[in-house]
């Protein structure tokens, strides 16, 4: 138990380590930003040349990098994420707005990348079919060499739902990845000996198989949900759903850094609260493995 | 299998081949408007028809195909070289330095690859000269993919370091400078080449991501991204099935690389 408490304290440490930096990074590229301490209020021509100096004064307490990291951080502490120069509106507001239609996008885009790809993945090594698995390598190999931003081009023009485009993407690298790990752990000795005692297909995988497989699977679920939020920048920007992904581009065109990094430290924290979730989940399953 | 892979290299050699002769292959320059010809249908004139502009598709799919596939080996030769300087010093040297590189390792793999791309993007001009697109879309590419290919090459050069032949290379009085160049850098080549082979693909198809949003190749230099991004005006109406050529010269080149480079995976 100590021992999980004190593995539990560690990853926390590592993310809130890497959230510190990239967020004095993310500070850096805001502070460096062209544009920045300037206001549009200042093109007022109805203003005074000293009401001007008094708005520049009044920005002027960010010039040094390190107050304005500090002065970042206290905001961010008391959940103030800023304002989108672009948008005119709070952070923290767009995110309340945008976050659930791009949290269906990716959690609809995993489940269907995961039950496609581990299941032709079990299918092509438990079947043993040539057939099974040259055809799920040759759909995986084309897919893994669109771009998610031409798939969701196509699927607009064909009018199919756009979420599926961030199952696609991900789908070629699990069933690759799941393939050969269930390959490798079915020529394992013990393995071919519980086949050669003829235990049954489905108990040979789910005794003998999976278990080998499953803390490296899990270290998988952790990686593709990196790779499920970058491809929803595109598949939301070209299919139109009012995600993150698409603010993250609005953003961009628009270089609003501040609203960008925001959203790139929130996509990073998620980024690593799933990969020490899986790092946690698959913890005991290697404990018992060695 | 052997011959699926001479057949992807040959492929790759015609392909690249018919690019970097693109001056003497097409028939007019890629940015020359036929301006009573727009969104023609293809012809013996215009192979590929032409674009809403008028301007000879064909044409701007070689010069396309220049940028994308000579520029991608590029960015992949700096990612290659930061990361076999970044993980190479950190493997050979250990200790803290190793664990602190290790760190940022983990910090660039951590951000996702298209949301750091493009706020960094956004922070240099958006309105660059067609070149200096060119240079800045690939360069990011390069300087922000060293992550993953910096943690193999740490990893190769610690087993390395630790070998009998870097020992007995240490106990016969090598030290320093020449230990790397004659003992370290030649044993970490085969993962160095892995590395940038596998690079390849990954910033083709990053490049066509940028493009189709804008924030690749700018107008009118055409690159893989741009050309592609043609295909959000296709309508099944028009009927130019034509516009998919890009597309499915982008996969089959793709796919080639994939194939040709599969000794190289097993390295990587």
């Amino acid at each position: 138990m100590s021992y999980s408490l004190r593995k539990i304290g560690k990853l926390a440490s590592r993310i809130l380590i890497v959230l510190a930096v990239g967020g004095f990074l993310g500070a850096t590229l805001v502070r460096l930003a062209p544009g920045f301490g300037t206001d549009e209020e200042e093109l007022d021509s109805r203003l005074s040349q000293t009401s001007i100096e008094a708005l520049r004064q009044s920005h002027s307490q960010n010039d040094n990098l390190a107050v304005f990291y500090l002065h970042y951080l206290g905001q961010l502490a008391v959940g103030n994420l800023g304002t989108s120069r672009t948008l005119h509106q709070p952070v923290r507001q767009l995110l309340a707005e945008r976050f659930p239609e791009t949290l269906k996008t990716v959690g609809l885009g995993l489940c269907f990348g995961w039950v496609t790809g581990l299941t032709l993945a079990v299918v092509a090594v438990m079947s043993r079919s040539w057939l099974v698995d040259l055809s799920a390598s040759l759909f995986a190999s084309v897919l893994l060499c669109i771009p998610a931003a031409v798939l969701a081009l196509l699927f607009v023009i064909v009018q199919a739902p756009g979420r599926l485009v961030v199952g696609l993407i991900v789908f070629p690298k699990i069933f690759n990845y799941a393939r050969n790990l269930l390959e490798q752990s079915a020529s394992l000795p013990h393995v071919l000996t519980a086949s050669a005692k003829g235990v049954g297909n489905i108990r040979l995988l789910m005794w003998h198989i999976l278990p080998v497989a499953a803390p490296q699977l899990f270290a998988l679920a952790g990686v593709s949900v990196s790779i499920a939020f970058a491809a929803a920048i595109p598949v939301e920007v070209l299919c139109d759903l009012p995600g993150v992904g698409q603010l993250a581009w609005k953003a961009a065109l628009g270089r609003d850094m501040e609203l960008l990094v925001d959203l790139t430290m929130i996509v990073t924290l998620i980024t690593l609260l799933a990969n020490a979730g899986a790092e946690m989940a698959a913890h005991p399953l290697q404990r018992r493995e060695s | 299998m052997r011959w699926i892979r001479m057949g992807a290299i040959l492929f790759l050699v015609v392909v690249s081949s018919a690019c970097i002769l693109a001056d003497f292959v097409a028939p007019a320059p890629y940015a020359q408007q036929f301006r009573d010809e727009p969104d023609a249908a293809a012809s013996r004139q215009h192979l590929l028809g032409t674009d809403d502009l008028g301007r000879d598709r064909f044409s701007r799919l070689l010069y396309g195909t220049r940028v994308s596939l000579l520029l991608a080996p590029a960015a992949a030769l700096l990612s290659s070289a930061l990361a076999a300087l970044i993980g190479g010093t950190a493997g050979f040297i250990g200790g803290w330095l190793e664990s602190c590189v290790m760190a940022i390792t983990d910090l660039f793999l951590s951000l996702p690859w298209l949301f750091l791309l493009i706020t960094v993007r956004a922070l240099l001009p958006l309105n660059a000269s067609p070149t200096s697109s060119v240079i800045i879309t690939f360069a990011l590419l390069g300087c922000l993919g060293w992550g993953a290919a910096a943690r193999v090459i740490c990893a190769d050069a610690r087993r390395l370091c630790g070998s009998d032949m870097i020992l007995l290379a240490r106990a016969s009085g090598i030290h320093g400078f020449r230990l790397i160049w004659r003992h370290v850098v030649p044993n970490l080549k085969p993962v160095l080449y892995a590395q940038f082979w596998i690079s390849i693909p990954v910033y083709i198809l990053t490049e066509a991501n940028l493009g189709i949003l804008g924030l690749g190749v700018s107008e009118p230099l055409p690159s893989w991204g741009s050309l592609l991004r043609e295909l959000e005006s296709f309508s099944s109406y028009s009927g130019q099935p034509w516009q998919f050529v890009p597309l499915i010269l982008l996969v089959l080149t793709v796919s080639c690389f994939h194939i040709a480079m599969q000794k190289q995976e097993t390295w990587a």
